[in-house]
Parts: structure tokens; C-alpha cells; sequence
């Protein structure tokens, strides 16, 4: 069980009593820390009395007002802003003095709480900073071992997983409750799209697991000379199933024998995804085209569907993680998000491109180009 | 039935929307869904709910706050439910209890994502007797 001490700077007595009350039984467990965090609360009835208590042991959150009867909040959280203490502050504040709440958190406040608040506003606001104290601490522990994190993929993944999470949870408790009926059978199409919300989870594990492995550079990578083309026939042959089942059709443009020195499981994730999506945003009975070009300094390879297409606006944002277009188009069609931004990064340490044209309605066409023979050095960095 | 209430419903995911609507089908609504800002807004040129329950982000990040709005301005006495799961996953922390948030989020209820349909019920029971 972690702790975090949280100081109430309030000269009312009942603020500081009630902050105490609501936190006292409060805990908050989230899915990336092994600990429940609770909550130890101080109480500081003047700007003064917080300052000493600050100096004599930082807290974590300090719960500010401002209106004070010696020195003013606004000073005390100067004071944690001059002095560089790691302090998330949340102003506690009425109404009125929404303006000053407003300049607070512009000088380095985290948050407002306008009073009076409810027991579950005060519990909300703690959770979003405990939250973000945890991020911030588990950041800095991550850049301290030479890693990398990023805030917003978390926060955004953890959305991602918690959806499908949600889902399957709504229809077990529809399903518990009998609430569509006696029968097993009211409940197929529930059982239906649970599996098919865990078939989505899965996949989108899946490409986190690539992502992980290209991002953490642990994974050796076996540089070899591979044909490009084999690979796209052998992701062709995956997606075989699933391109009959929608009467999409494959077609070979110029399909030549191209060399290239590379990862073969890194190569094989890249045309598995781009030949994956030409099926997947296809229309039924649609088309495939792959060509294959090579000349003395690259190797252009090009896949284009006659898909849903992607409307211009959307483009700039199409190879961002989870930046899936949503449209009525796209929206039956399950995808992790991660797809194109994978692609884009294993291309780019190949020092190659990948372009998109696009026409709503009639197909899309991605690029790729590949400088041919980058010495094993320029690819390794070395 | 008789004196029946309409509740819109829009939310992009089809399981939420799907499950939704089974719980308020129970308590006694009728309701009309859409999986999007832009269907929701052809929608409501048509039919004039009696209480909406937006999800906030869909096509856009802010598609609920965008449908808040023109839902005021086209129906200014239908009560707006904005549900999300935002304020839990993100930084982002915002409430409709200030005067200063009500004028820029026009919404009579911020609700998680996630609430129990009881407490949900109550919630749009006691909207509607306003």
C-alpha cells in the first residue's frame, strides 16, 4: 500500500475535518501500479503553518485555499513553485474567485476544486492527481534507467484496453442477470461481439508486443538479404482467408525479385499489416494491386486497394498511433491503431519512405521506398 | 405507452450503444441511437428528444461538446447527459458544476462512463422532472 500525504491549507475547520473524513477510507488502485494508494492527510489552518509543514516534510498534494488570514495561497504555492518541490497543488477555491483559480493554474497549479465540493468531487480530483503524481515519478524513474515513456501513448492505451474490458463486462452482466431472456440463444449476438471485442484486444496486444520490440531495440535483429517480394506473396497467403471470404481479388503489376537487406520478421510485419489493411478496407469484391520495382538505388513497392479510401483532412494524422479514421465506412472494421504507426517506424530505420494517395469512395495506394544496399553499419547505427 | 420518453443516445462504440439501450429500454424509454456526432446531428433535425445522452469523443475529440451546443441552440429545454470516460483515463479534469464551465460546456450532467444503470435512471428521472 502506498501513501501519499496530502497537506489542507483551509482556515475553516469544517474544510479540513471534511477533507480528512472523505480521504481517510479512500484508496485508488490502478492496473500499471502493484499498489493500492491511500491517502494520509495534514492539516495547516494558515498560509504560515503550511510553509512549515512543507519545509519540514514535503507532501505530495497540497489541497490550497487561497483566502487565507495571514499570507495568501497564491504565495504558499509560489513558494513550492520557487523552491522546485515536487507538489502537485489543488486550489480549493469559491466561485467567485474563479479568475484567481484560472491565474493559479497558470503559475504552476495542477488543479481546482471549486467549493463547496462534494465528497465525490474531491475524490475524482484526488485520483487524477495521484494519477498523475505516478506517472510523473514512474517517468522520471524510467529516464533515470535511459528509457522512455510516453504520458499520452499510456493514457491512450490505457483506454484502448479498457474498452474492450468494459464491453465484455456490460454483456456478462446482461447475460447474469438474464436480462434478455431464459435462453442461451437471446444471447448470441452478446456472445458474439464479446469474442469479437477479445479477438480486437488480442490483436491490439499483439502489435503492442512489435512495438515494444522495435521501441526497446533489446530483440537482435537479424539483418540478411531477403526478397521483398516473397514477403509480400507469404502475407498475401495469410490474408488468403479472409480476402475469399469478401471476394477480394489479387492482382501482380510487375512483381520483381527484389534483394534486400533487412529484419525478415520486421519486413514481414510491415507487409503483413499494409496488405492486411488493403483487404480489410476493401469493398467486397474488391481489388488488390502490388508491384515490386527495383533499380540500382531503390526498391518501390506499391499496394493499392479499391477501398473505403481516406478523406484528405484525415491523412496528416493516419500513421499516429491510434489514430484510427472513424467514419461510418470503418467503423465494423476492427483495427489496434497501432497498424500504420508500426509501419512507418520500421521503414524509417530502413531509411525509407512510405507515401499515401488516397480518393474516398475509390481506393487507396501506399508507397513504399527502400534504399537499396545501406551497408549493415548505416543500419545499425554503428 | 403512453406519455412514453425519448432519450437520444449516441456513442461510437456499438457495444456501449447496444448495452445502453437495453438498460433504458428496461426502465421504460424509447430510444434512438446514433454511433456518431455527424449521424446525431441529422438526427436532430428530425426528432426533438426528450433527454440526450452524449458520448464526448467520437469522430472528433470533442464531438460531444459540439452536439452539447447545437443541441442548446436548437432545443434549449432538452436536458443533455455527457458521458464519458475521459476525466478518469486522462489528465483532463473538468466538471460542470462552475458558472464559468456551464457557459462553454452545455450540458446539464457530466456522468462517467461506467455508472450503474440504476443510478443512471435516477439521474434522467430527475432531469426530466425538472
Amino acid at each position: 500500500m502506498e501513501t501519499l500525504n496530502v497537506l489542507v491549507v483551509d482556515d475553516e475547520f469544517g474544510i479540513r475535518s471534511g477533507v480528512s473524513r472523505i480521504l481517510r477510507n479512500f484508496s485508488i488502485s490502478y492496473p500499471f501500479m502493484d499498489e493500492d494508494i491511500e491517502f494520509n492527510v495534514i492539516e495547516a489552518a494558515t498560509g504560515e503553518e503550511a510553509l512549515e509543514a512543507i519545509k519540514k516534510n514535503p507532501p505530495a498534494v497540497v489541497l490550497l485555499d487561497n483566502k487565507l488570514p495571514g499570507i495568501q495561497g497564491i504565495e504558499v504555492l509560489e513558494y513550492i513553485n520557487n523552491n522546485s518541490l515536487d507538489i502537485l497543488v489543488v486550489m480549493i477555491t469559491s466561485y467567485a474567485s474563479l479568475e484567481l483559480a484560472v491565474k493559479a493554474t497558470n503559475i504552476g497549479a495542477y488543479d481546482f476544486v471549486p467549493k463547496p465540493f462534494t465528497p465525490q468531487e474531491l475524490k475524482s480530483s484526488m485520483e487524477n492527481v495521484a494519477k498523475h503524481y505516478f506517472l510523473r515519478r514512474m517517468t522520471r524513474k524510467l529516464h533515470k534507467e535511459g528509457k522512455q515513456v510516453r504520458f499520452q501513448f499510456l493514457t491512450v492505451l490505457s483506454h484502448e484496453m479498457k474498452a474492450p474490458l468494459n464491453s465484455i463486462e456490460g454483456y456478462l452482466k446482461i447475460m447474469q442477470e438474464k436480462q434478455a431472456g431464459e435462453k442461451i440463444d437471446d444471447y448470441e449476438k452478446m456472445i458474439d461481439r464479446s469474442l469479437a471485442r477479445i479477438k480486437a484486444m488480442r490483436t491490439l496486444i499483439m502489435d503492442l508486443l512489435d512495438l515494444t520490440r522495435i521501441e526497446s531495440g533489446k530483440k537482435k535483429r537479424e539483418l540478411r538479404e531477403i526478397d521483398l517480394s516473397l514477403v509480400i506473396k507469404s502475407a498475401i497467403e495469410t490474408m488468403m482467408p479472409m480476402a475469399i471470404q469478401r471476394d477480394v481479388t489479387f492482382e501482380f503489376n510487375n512483381i520483381v525479385p527484389a534483394n534486400f537487406m533487412a529484419d525478415s520478421e520486421e519486413m514481414e510485419i510491415v507487409f503483413n499489416n499494409l496488405v492486411s489493411n488493403a483487404v480489410k478496407y476493401n469493398t467486397d469484391g474488391g481489388k488488390v494491386v502490388c508491384s515490386v520495382e527495383k533499380n540500382s538505388s531503390e526498391i518501390i513497392i506499391v499496394i493499392s486497394d479499391t477501398g473505403v479510401g481516406i478523406a484528405t483532412e484525415d491523412l496528416p494524422k493516419l500513421f499516429h498511433e491510434f489514430s484510427r479514421i472513424k467514419n461510418p465506412c470503418t467503423k465494423d472494421i476492427a483495427g489496434s491503431g497501432l497498424g500504420l504507426s508500426i509501419v512507418k517506424r520500421i521503414i524509417n530505420m530502413y531509411m525509407g519512405q512510405i507515401d499515401v494517395k488516397s480518393t474516398p469512395g475509390v481506393g487507396s495506394s501506399f508507397t513504399i521506398t527502400l534504399p537499396v544496399l545501406p551497408t549493415v553499419n548505416q543500419i545499425t547505427g554503428l | 405507452m403512453k406519455n412514453q420518453r425519448t432519450i437520444l443516445l449516441v456513442d461510437d462504440d456499438m457495444d456501449y450503444l447496444f448495452q445502453q439501450k437495453l438498460h433504458l429500454e428496461r426502465f421504460g424509454y424509447k430510444v434512438i441511437t446514433a454511433e456518431g456526432q455527424k449521424e446525431a446531428e441529422e438526427l436532430m433535425n428530425t426528432i426533438k428528444p426528450d433527454l440526450a445522452i452524449f458520448d464526448l469523443m467520437m469522430e472528433r475529440d470533442d464531438s460531444g461538446f459540439i452536439l452539447c451546443y447545437k443541441m442548446k441552440r436548437k432545443y434549449p429545454d432538452v436536458p443533455i447527459i455527457l458521458s464519458t470516460a475521459v476525466s478518469a483515463e486522462t489528465d483532463m479534469s473538468f466538471g460542470i458544476t462552475t458558472e464559468d464551465e456551464r457557459k462553454w460546456i452545455k450540458a446539464d450532467l457530466y456522468l462517467e462512463k461506467g455508472v450503474l444503470p440504476e443510478r443512471l435512471q435516477k439521474e434522467i428521472a430527475q432531469l426530466l422532472k425538472k
